[in-house]
Formats: C-alpha cells, structure tokens, sequence
C-alpha cells in the first residue's frame, strides 16, 4: 500500500512539476471581474470594464487630465475652436496617427465615429444626440471639411466644457471608417463585427477576447505618443477576490483589481505588494419614493438623512473602499459641493417624524441587491434607522430584479449606486436634480422620476445651468442646486466610489484614473 | 453466439423500427416540455431581459426598440413558437451578454465542463468503488467507519470553502499545484481549439508542456469535484456489495476454496458493475451541468458559470441553449448507461 502511494505521489509530481513562476517582464498580467462587458463597439459600451478596455485599445477626440479634470487637452483633435455663435466647433486632426491596419487617421474616421454612434443610437448615444443630433442631419452637422479638420454643429449654444467633456467619453472614440465597413452587414455600420473585434489606433490593439473569461492585448508599437513598454496585456476574468488575492501573492499576477477590505486588510504586511486607490464618480445613495405617503413627507426625508451614521459605515465596513460624500457632484467634478451637513442623530430624527406624524415609528422596506457592499450597508442602515424608530425590511434580490423593479417605481426605499456618465456636471444633475415628466409613461426615466419627485423649478435650474459659458458662474449654479438638493430632496446621498487596487512592487505607473475609461495601462514599466 | 447471427424477420424489422420511432419521439418530447418549463420560468421571473441588453441608463426610446427587436412586446406563446421555430432551423440565437451566437458560447464553455466533469469522475470511480468494496468487506469495522466518516465530509462540506482552502494549501503554500484557470496565462492563445478540451488539443499541437500545464490545472478542481461523487459512489457501492456478498454463490464461492480477493473482486463486484453503472452515469450527468462554486473559485470558464449569469440577466436564449445541451448531454448518458447494461448484463437482452 505504502509503495503504491509513493509511486502514485511521484506520479503526480512528474505530471505536476513545480508550479507558479513569475510574469514574463514585457507582460502585465491582470485579474479583473470582466464580466458586465457585453460589447467591444464603441458606440455601445456603456459599463465600467468596457470604458476601460476602450480607453486603452482606442484614441479618442479629445481627453482630460486625470490629476486635474479642469484641463482638457487635444488627443485625435490636436486643437478646436467655437465660433461666435457659440454651436460651431472646428477640430483640427493631429496627422500622423495611424491605425493598427496601417491606414492614417483622418478627419473622415473622427466624422464618422461620430455619426455612426448617432445613427446606431445604442444606449450611449444620447451623450451626442442631447446636443440636438439626430440619425437624419447628422451627416451635415458633423462632417469633415477637409482632410484634417471637421466640424461640429450643435443645436443650441451650450456651454462649451459641457460639449467638450462629453466628447471625453467613450462615444468619442474614433474608430476606423474602411475597415469597419468592410464587415457592415444589413446596414448596421459593421456594429455586429465591432461587438468582438477592434478597429482602432491606440496604444494596444485587441488580439483575443473570450467574453467572462480572457481579454489579451498587444502593444502598438507605432503609437503616435510612444509605444507602451508592456507588449502585452494578459486580464482574465477571476470572479472570486480571494482567488484574486492569492494569484497576486504568488505572483501570477502582477495586478488584482477586485480585492475586498478583507483582502487588502491581509496584503498591509506585504513588502511585495502595494495599494493603490483613486476616488471615482460613483455614489451610494438611497432613493425614497414619493409616491409612498410617509417618504412624501418633507420631515421624514430629513429624518432618515439624519439616521445613517456616515463616518463609523465608512470606518469600519467599507473601510477604505469609499469616502463620504453627500451631495450629487462627486468630488474632483466642476463645481462639486463637498459640505457634509448630515451625521448620525437620532434623537433629531425622531423629533422631525413626530412632526411628520410618525411619533410611533414607521415601517418600510428596502430593495438591496444580494451583493458586497450593498447588503452589508443595507444592514447597518437597518440597525441605525430603528434608533429612530423606523423599522426596515431589507428585501435582498439579484441586481437586475432590483432595478426592474426600480425602474416601475415599485419600491418604498432603492439602496444603489449611480456612475456618471461622463465628466461633465449635467451628467448627475440630468439623473439627480431633473424631471421633465413625471407621468407614469414619461419617456425619460432619470433617478428624479424613478423616485417620482416632482420638481418643475429644480429641472429648469438645471437648464439654465447647462447653457452658462462661464465656468465659474456655472460652477456656482451647480453648488447652489446641490446645497437646495441636499436637503430637500428624496435622495440621501452617502458615499463616493474610491477604486482600489493592488499591485506587485515591480509594477510601477500603472494609472487609475478619476473615471473608468482613465484607467491607463500604456505607462507601465515593470523592473 | 448464436444468437447473434439469428437472421432477422420480417416482424422483427417492424419491432425495431418502431421501438426506434417510439425512443425518437419520447426524446423529442422530453426536448420540448424542457424547453418550455425553462422558457415559462425566464419570463416568469422578475427579471427585465431588455436591461442586460441595454444596460440602465439607455434612454426610453432605445429601451422601446430593443424590445421590441428581442420580441418582447409579442404574446408568450408566440415568442415561444418564434424561438422552437429557430431551434429547428439549427439558430439557437445569440446571446445577450457576450454579444456570440449561443451554438459558438457552448462551444467554449461546454468543453471546459466536460473535461473537468470526466477527470472528476474517473477520480470519483477510481477512489470510490474501491472504497466501497473495502467498507462492505469490512462492515462495522474500523476501515468502514474511517470510510464512511471521509464520504460524510465530502457530503456535507461546501465546495467552495474546500475549494479555496485547496487552493489557499496546495497552491499558495506548498507550491505543489498551479492556480486558478484551466492554464497558465502566458500559455494562453498558443493553441489553436479544436476540440476546446485542452488535453486534446494540446495533445493533437504535440504541445506537451501546455498538456501538462492543463493536467496540473485539472488537478485540484477536479478532485474538489469529484470528492462529491466519489462519498455518493462509495456509499452506493458498499450497499450493492453487502447485499451481493450474502449470496448463496458467494457461499458456494468460498466453500469451494477459491480464493478471497477473487470471491470479492471477481465474483461480486462482477454482480455489482450493472447497477452501479447507473449510479456513475447519473453522477457524471450531474457533474456536467457545471458546478457554479467550483467554476466561480477556480475561475474555471465553464457550463455552470456561463448558464448562472445567463439566468441572472434574464439572457433567455443563452439559458435555453444550455438547458438544451444539459437535457442532451443527460438523455444521451441514458441511452449509454441502457446500452452498457445490455452489454454487461446479459439478462437484459
């Protein structure tokens, strides 16, 4: 028996060898929950890892600079200028970019990326056709009017940052015209092909994509900026943070992206690794319907703002995670209001329900998606509400189930999280602080309307805001919609997204950035 | 063997033929109540499919087109009519959430599955059978008991608490087994998929290092996997043999002095095979759904995993492909199983 067992064990090393070795040294290797990319195409992509994968594989117009957001710059479009009309824009194309087919950029490409967003119209395409574009005039409104320079024409004269950050987003990215019409079928522009493959010039070109399972990228070494060191970027899809953790301590990775606090808890020690974080635009919030009697009640919405405590959440669940933040401008966004007048007060909380009528409590339920940290701060929320007499019933349910639900208005309280759109200020005051129609059937359904908060006067504060050319006066109309939003609205608005990750210590520049398409692997060096 | 070449009638052509028909029609009917008791519950469910397609923010009138263009504003017995329509045209659809026809995701991930489900089940066999046949030997004695405790613990504890410690021990600290995944990653993309099952295709390239890295990968799920089978396996062996072991031809067996071993693992174990071929193929089919834990704790891109995310976005025609595929893989394993019987049993012809 004992020599079989031998036998069988000396097997198995032969089989085995000695397992684990490091990453190859022109390589960076990921692990990286990837699984809500549902599209490659640029004019689709609408989530957290596709604006990634698009910032890193494709160029777009122009970007912003991720330390200060303030300052935008020329990528595709080398310069721009607004006519006095304030709704013509003239871009001059930088020359010399090229294409991972070998094709030059042009202004043809840029015009056309454009347009094709509009005329797809998938769910982006609204950041392009709020400036009045439609799939009918947008051959005209956008074009090309020589080999390098293109123009724009919007509808009304906005404010210029307001156009400029939206071509920052991923919509902006110029794709190439030839070669995605090659595969056009049924006139879909080639949108079916550019769901799984690439047709872009920036510094890394798709090679392999397995939805849920493999991303690989390959540097372009005739980047018009300079070719990335790293050759190539391996990310494969690891949902478990545990098993993240691990593959980085052994370093079969040289970076773990979805690494929990009690994960990062266990890397502090660690001489080998280091964390990295970066605030990013996402927010906690819950939203209270109005169209429940006791959440209509303006000392009720007060009340339960007064019932989270902020600080001891942030401490000790999300710890380190996210930061508190209570007005719908994340911060690092033109004019965000950073005061934070709500903090744990019950016996405030039960005077302002007295006054609403609620002297002996309250019952309400919360929809809470089954899913880290959600559930966790559902439940401190829970504990801290019935200080004040308010009794909450969290209804754990999958995501999708959560916003369905939402998004018929059938909730009392929606714990969830928001991220912008795009850089831009109206991005969240679109969503948060606008309701144009608050019918049942209206045809937009911003987070105002899915609360079914009613705010004529709010909406056209929002408008007004939109249309400010000065930067700082704009600024101080968003400040003063928020400090009004802040305490009157239906939203409590709680924390700000931090994105952490952890890298080897021989892992240096990799960027993340203030939004997710601003997470750059082109600078990383490894030693 | 002179049965076999018994010539065949007239009668007997008619008979075949009809048990023929009659099999192809009960499977064609399995098929279709399994296609619409999942279809019933995909649209039961209060899931929106229309927001795994177009994420939360699409405005209004984008939300109004795809829904319609996934057909979703049709009464259900036509969606239903539409879609058996296309499965019979060979058009499983395409998925929603990674953008593929379904046919091509099942193409990746059912090879995955299948191949950790088939070590997982040798593993199971190879271990369990043994097992069994020592614990009925033994019965109420001490090899019994440290059996039964050992198939009580692959029973009752989680596969994905076993699985991560797996990891956290063979992996992390002994360094003895590779990680997550069904290869290293820089391996990754050097072999062109042909069959998707790694072993093969890497055997085929003659890429041995990649075979072996695979093999090493297998390992560890594969036992997590099939520790499962192997406590169910060993159970039902032991039964079998305990009940075959009182025989009177084990008896006569023994009377007549042949030897132990041959008496138990010749003679009963003989006896045993035909039901246990049952009890194997119901454990395999039942590992080649996928296991959702182990595929999540070993990143391991499988059935399971790629059927659960499917379900959770409400994706209807990839949950349906794979339903069909899992109802496949489970009526063929049937046949198999009724075939082996005739083959090893010769009451049964």
């Amino acid at each position: 028996m004992k020599r079989w067992l031998i036998i069988l064990m000396s097997l198995t090393m032969l089989i085995v060898g000695s397992a684990g070795a490091a990453t190859p040294p022109n390589a960076l290797v990921m692990a990286w929950q990837f699984d809500d990319i549902i599209t490659l195409d640029p004019a689709e992509i609408f989530e957290f890892s596709g604006a990634e994968y698009a910032g890193n594989a494709y160029d777009r117009l122009i970007g912003f600079e991720v330390d200060n957001v303030e300052n935008i710059y020329g990528v595709v479009a080398e310069s721009w200028t607004v006519g006095a009309d304030g709704k013509t824009y003239t871009f001059v194309i930088r020359p010399g970019i090229t294409f991972a087919s070998g094709n030059p950029l042009t202004a043809e490409d840029a015009a056309f990326s454009l347009q094709r967003t509009v005329i797809l119209d998938k769910s982006p395409a609204f950041i392009l056709t709020q400036f009045g574009f439609t799939p009918e005039n947008v051959r005209d409104k956008i074009r090309a009017t020589g080999s390098h320079t293109m123009v724009i024409e919007t509808d009304k004269a906005y404010a210029p940052t307001f156009f400029l950050y939206c071509l920052t987003a991923t919509i902006g990215s110029v794709v190439e015209k030839a070669e995605v019409m090659k595969h056009e079928k049924n006139g879909d522009l080639g949108h079916e092909w550019l769901r799984t493959h690439y047709a872009g010039s920036g510094p890394f070109a798709l090679k392999t994509w397995k939805a849920s399972e493999l991303l690989m990228l390959e540097a372009n070494d005739a980047y018009w900026d300079g070719a990335p060191a790293m050759k190539r970027v391996i990310i494969r899809h690891i949902p478990e943070p545990a098993t993240q953790r691990l593959l980085l301590e052994k370093g079969d990775v040289d970076i773990a992206r979805n690494l929990g606090p009690d994960q990062l808890k266990g890397l502090q020690g660690d001489k080998n690794i280091r964390i990295l974080s970066s605030p990013k635009g996402g927010l906690y919030y819950l939203g209270l319907n109005q169209k429940h009697p006791a959440l209509a009640k303006p000392q009720v919405r007060q009340a339960l703002k007064y019932l989270i405590d902020y600080d001891g959440i942030a401490g000790s669940i999300l710890d380190g995670a996210m930061e508190v933040h209570q007005a719908f401008l994340p911060k690092g966004f033109l004019g965000a209001l950073e005061d934070k007048p709500f903090k744990l007060d019950p016996e405030k909380a039960k005077a302002l329900l007295a006054q609403a009528g609620y002297a002996d409590g309250l019952k309400l339920t919360m929809d809470t998606r089954n899913n880290f940290p959600t559930l966790d701060l559902a439940q401190a929320i829970q504990s801290t509400f019935a200080m004040g007499g308010v009794t909450l019933e969290i209804l754990p349910m999958d995501g999708k189930q959560a916003l369905t639900k939402y998004r018929a208005r059938n909730h009392d309280i929606y714990i969830g999280r928001w991220g912008p759109d795009y850089q831009d200020p109206h991005t969240n005051a679109d969503t948060f602080a606008r309701n144009p129609d608050n019918s049942d059937n209206a045809k937009s359904k911003p987070l105002a309307w899915r609360n079914a908060w009613d705010i004529p006067e709010m909406t056209q504060k929002a408008d007004a805001a939109v249309m400010e050319k000065d930067p700082q006066k704009r600024a101080q109309m968003y400040l003063d919609i928020q400090r009004e939003h802040q305490q009157t609205s239906p939203f409590v608005i709680m924390f700000q997204d931090i994105e952490v990750a952890a890298e080897r210590t021989n892992v240096h520049n990799f960027i993340l950035g203030p939004s997710f398409d601003s997470n750059f692997y082109r600078f990383v060096t490894k030693n | 063997m002179a049965r076999l070449f018994k010539p065949i009638t007239g009668n007997q052509t008619t008979r075949t033929a009809a048990r023929v028909t009659g099999i192809v029609i009960s499977v064609a009917l399995t098929f279709l109540g399994l296609l619409f008791v999942t279809f019933l519950i995909g649209r039961v469910v209060p899931i929106d499919p229309v927001l795994a397609a177009v994420g939360d923010r699409a405005p209004a009138d984008v939300y109004e087109r795809v829904r319609i263009e996934l057909g979703l504003n049709l009464p259900l017995y036509q969606q239903f009519f539409i879609y058996i329509t296309k499965i019979l045209h060979g058009d499983l659809g395409n998925s929603i959430l990674t953008a593929n026809p379904v046919a091509a995701d099942i193409m990746r991930v059912f090879p995955a599955t299948l191949e950790l489900a088939s070590i997982a089940t040798l593993f199971g066999v190879l271990i369990g059978v043994p097992a069994g046949v020592t614990a009925a030997v033994y019965q109420g004695r001490w090899p019994d008991q440290v059996i039964r405790v050992i198939g009580l613990f692959g029973y009752s504890v989680p596969v994905f608490w076993l699985g991560l410690m797996g990891l956290m021990l063979f992996y992390g600290r002994l360094d003895w087994l590779p990680g997550p995944g069904r290869l290293d990653m820089f391996y990754e993309g050097i072999v062109t998929p042909i069959t998707g099952v790694i072993l093969i295709d890497s055997a085929i390239a003659r890429e041995w290092e990649i075979f072996r890295n695979a093999m090493a990968h297998l390992i560890l799920p594969a036992i997590i996997l099939g520790y499962y089978s192997l406590a169910y396996i060993s159970r039902m062996t032991r039964s079998f043999m305990l009940e075959q072991l009182s025989q009177e031809y084990i008896v006569t067996a023994r009377v007549k002095g042949m030897a132990e071993w041959r008496v138990i693992w010749v003679h009963a174990l003989g006896n045993v095979w035909v039901p246990l071929i049952t009890v194997i193929a119901l454990s395999y089919g039942g590992l080649l759904e996928g296991s959702v834990l182990t595929e999540t704790v070993f990143a391991w891109p499988g059935l399971g995993f790629y059927l659960t995310q499917s379900l959770l976005s409400a994706d209807m025609n990839a949950v349906l492909g794979a339903t069909l595929v899992v109802g496949t893989v489970f009526i063929g394993i049937n046949l198999l199983s009724d075939l082996l019987y005739r083959l090893l049993d010769p009451r049964a012809k």
